[in-house]
């Protein structure tokens, strides 16, 4: 028995890297959860060359999605240049032959991790979300196919018990990423470990956001104009984390998402989380001619 | 089985017994024992009769067969509802239990009392159930307790604790704070002292007046003599097999 | 419809003429339910009157509990209807409807809204790792209240109405005595008065004294809001202490069913007059 019995004659990967049967599936699928906005649609997660866990479910949806002329922008945590984030943007853009990006108005295609950035995406954009854990039911029904009845179901009591004991034990909603929010009136959805600063951009909004998580084989989405609304209690609000009054200490800029930097003296620094927004105010202060668009939050606050 | 008022002055009935019968089947023992055979009566409205008999002749049998604790064998009880004629021999558990509520009133020595309520609750609940606002029903049965003569240290105290002459009071202030249709009495003076017969008899007269029928077996018959319109004599039965014990 | 055996009523009729002075809100009809060899219901019928305790005795493997479970929906016998009258309130399933019909989704939504209960064991009805006011307010989460203020209110009342110590409202179900967790169960149950509290051996476990102190919450709850109940227990004294009228099962069939009294001081069945004998 010979190599060349068992293998097949070399030939060239399929444009995308992802075979075109897979491709196909997976555009089903996306447009499938986006009929059913909120709803989980299996998929059958194909290898890729990263490790489960690291976004091969982002990574399969930007595959499918791709296109010659796609310009594409990968972030990790907000920041462009992560080991992870570079990787991956390296990658589709040697197999699909597309342009990078790290600015968000210029992007066609983004793939993120924890974030959404700031400046808000239009239309002929897509933001694909990477999702370690897409059922928000698991803190509560351990079962996933009794969470799948509970969706169907509608049967959300148990996600505002988790909220009522925050709020007996501790006074406030403890949850931080991962807020579970309404898509569309009927479906719960875990809008992946984005903070909740992100969650409001994601209503009612301009573009259309796809969600995939690879190790757990669902996809789902949110259409663009669909209301995506936080649980909450009517009469406790919604609340972002209070980073409004927070001042990159790199750029000055404030009112937006930062990361925490702890100093030695054990007071912090912060610096804007999406980095590339930041880098643009700097060259803007720097005399360059930068265009920034239109931010999501203005003075610190949701504009609507 | 509709029994047609009759349109003169005469009283209305309230109660038309035919051919009532109790015996016990005892399966264990493989033994009946006969209470009372075919008895037939009428009682009027504001009619007071005294059961009069001997020890076993099965007095208080035919009460509790009345009030349905114990099942007849045979022969019928029309009773006059205010909302039609039924027969308390056959009738359905549930509107006995109504009528319970609303109309029919049993009276006895024994007080089914419950744990942990104070004993003017215990006397105003027929009225609560009623419908009369708490503060009033209370109000009522305090008036009761004093005229029965229980002590108001005891009003909200728990009946289960009491003297049975004491929880004795309390129970017939219960069972008499409704105005009933009709009473079924078995010897409610039998552990009372002498005032507390002296209320008892005064307020079974007002309710005799009102116009509430009366059946009952007295320890001292004595006591409601001034009541009594008639008198019924129920018989002990010898058991059939020439065994010598008799029921109850 | 009197059970072989039954020896009393020769010539008397016991199924009469009714004037219909209570409509029933709850009926069951020819309920039958086997599970493998056993026959656990054998055509069972039953009807609850409203505001009225009915009492359902009966040793272990008498089918009461799986008659309970059957009211609470969580079971579909093989044959048999139920209906529950909801006069006034949202009908979650069309009224007049076979409940045994529901799908899945209208018997959650019934059983969350119009039917309570309480099991013997508080692991069955309460969630041990959530706050004592949280499994009551989880019940009003359900029905689709969403405002914290009137939902700590709510659960506040019910807790009160179950005479258990609001000061501890916030405390796990596992740090609580047996009769506590009872309590918590019965404030669930009754936090949206429901038109049936289902008791499943309710005190069974409990100290005699603690069994006193919640059977006596139970008439308190009875008579002060009218809430109908059905009362499944092997104890006697239980029975007697809470139930108007009662029904004496043995392997899956109803042997006897009458007014409490009666049953207590008159049993017609030779099962019943064993049972009654027996405790007493």
């Amino acid at each position: 028995m010979k190599l060349s019995e068992l293998t097949r004659p070399w030939s060239a990967f399929s444009y995308g890297f992802l075979d075109e049967s897979a491709k196909r599936e997976i555009r089903r699928r996306i447009l499938k959860a986006i009929a059913v906005p909120g709803y989980q649609v299996p998929y059958a997660s194909r290898e890729v060359p990263i490790a489960r866990g690291w976004g091969t479910g982002g990574l399969q949806v930007t595959l499918t999605l791709l296109k010659p002329d796609a310009v594409v922008k990968v972030i990790d945590q907000g920041a462009d240049d992560s080991v992870n984030a570079s990787s991956i943007r390296k990658f589709v853009s040697r197999v699909g032959g597309t342009v990078e990006t790290g600015d968000t108005t210029q992007a066609t295609l983004i793939q993120s991790r924890h974030r959404i950035p700031e400046e808000k995406l239009r239309e002929d954009q897509i933001l694909v979300l990477q999702v370690p854990n897409p059922e928000p039911l698991r803190p509560v029904q351990p079962d996933m196919s009794v969470a799948r009845e509970m969706h169907a179901d509608a049967d959300y009591g148990q996600l505002w018990l988790i909220l009522y004991e925050q709020l007996v034990r501790s006074g406030r909603i403890m949850q931080g990423a991962s807020y579970p929010s309404m898509v569309n009136g009927r479906h719960v959805m875990t809008p992946s470990p984005i903070p909740r600063w992100d969650v409001p951009k994601l209503n009612r909004a301009d573009h259309l956001t796809i969600l995939s998580a690879g190790r757990e084989k669902r996809i789902y989405a949110v259409p663009p104009y669909t209301s995506v609304e936080p649980l909450v209690f009517d009469d406790v609000p919604y609340r972002v984390e209070d980073h409004q009054d927070k001042a990159c200490w790199r750029s000055g800029v404030r009112g937006f998402f930062m990361n925490e930097l702890p100093q030695e003296d054990g007071s912090s620094l912060y610096e804007l989380s999406d980095s590339h927004f930041g880098i643009k105010h700097i060259r803007k202060a720097a005399g360059e001619a930068v265009s920034i668009g239109e931010t999501w939050y203005r003075n610190g606050r949701m504009a609507r | 089985m509709n029994i047609h008022a009759s349109t003169s002055r005469a009283p209305a009935p309230v109660l038309r017994v035919e051919g009532l019968s109790k015996q016990f089947e005892m399966h264990h023992l493989q033994r009946t024992l006969f209470a009372f055979d075919n008895i037939g009566f009428r009682l009027d409205e504001g009619e007071f009769i005294l059961l009069t008999g001997e020890n076993g002749a099965g007095k208080s049998t035919l009460l509790r067969t009345l009030y349905r604790s114990y099942l007849p064998r045979a022969g019928h009880a029309y009773y006059h509802t205010r909302e039609g004629v039924i027969d308390l021999a056959a009738a359905a558990d549930v509107d006995i239990a109504v009528l319970r509520r609303r109309e029919i009133g049993f009276v006895t020595q024994f007080l089914n009392a419950r744990p942990r309520v104070a004993a003017e609750e215990i006397v105003a609940e027929p009225l609560r159930l009623a419908g009369t606002p708490h503060a009033e029903a209370l109000e009522q049965a305090r008036r009761w307790l004093t005229a029965f003569g229980v002590k108001s240290q005891l009003w909200p105290a728990y009946p289960s604790t009491f003297s049975g002459g004491e929880q004795q009071k309390v129970n017939l202030a219960r069972a008499l704070i409704l105005p009933q249709r009709l009473l079924l009495l078995d010897e409610p003076t039998a552990s009372l002292d002498r005032d507390a017969r002296r209320a008892l008899v005064e307020r079974l007269a007002e309710l005799k007046a009102s116009g509430v029928a009366m059946i009952g077996v007295f320890h001292h018959p004595e006591d409601v003599a001034s009541l009594v319109d008639r008198e019924i004599r129920l018989e002990t039965i010898r058991i059939a097999d020439g065994a010598d014990d008799v029921a109850e | 419809m009197t059970a072989p055996g039954v020896a009393a009523p020769t010539g008397l009729e016991r199924q009469p003429p009714r004037l219909m002075l209570a409509r029933p809100i709850l009926t069951m009809r020819g309920v039958a339910r086997r599970y493998g060899d056993v026959q656990a219901l054998a055509g069972v019928d039953v009807t609850v009157y409203p505001g009225e305790v009915l009492g359902i005795v009966g040793e272990s493997g008498s089918g009461k509990s799986t008659l309970l479970r059957m009211m609470n929906l969580e079971d579909t016998p093989d044959a048999g209807t139920y209906h529950l009258a909801l006069a006034g309130r949202e009908p979650a399933g069309p009224d007049g409807r076979n409940l045994f019909t529901l799908d899945r989704f209208q018997r959650r939504m019934l059983r969350a809204i119009h039917i309570g209960i309480v099991y013997q064991n508080p692991h069955l009805g309460l969630r041990m790792g959530h706050t004592s006011s949280g499994n009551v307010a989880e019940r009003l989460l359900i029905a689709g209240n969403r405002n914290f203020a009137e939902l700590r209110q709510r659960a506040r009342e019910a807790l009160e109405a179950s005479e258990f110590p609001v000061a501890r409202m916030d405390a796990r179900p596992n740090t609580l005595s047996g009769g506590m967790q009872q309590r918590v169960q019965l404030a669930k149950a009754i936090a949206l008065e429901p038109a049936v509290l289902l008791l499943d051996e309710p005190t069974t476990g409990l100290d005699v004294s603690v069994q006193a102190l919640v059977l006596d919450t139970l008439k308190r709850l009875q008579r002060d809001r009218a809430i109908t109940m059905v009362l499944v227990s092997h104890d006697l004294g239980v029975i007697r202490t809470m139930a108007d009228r009662v029904m004496v099962m043995r392997c899956g069939e109803v042997v006897e069913e009458g007014l409490a009294d009666q049953i207590f001081q008159d049993p017609q069945h030779e099962y019943t007059q064993q049972l009654v004998h027996a405790k007493l």
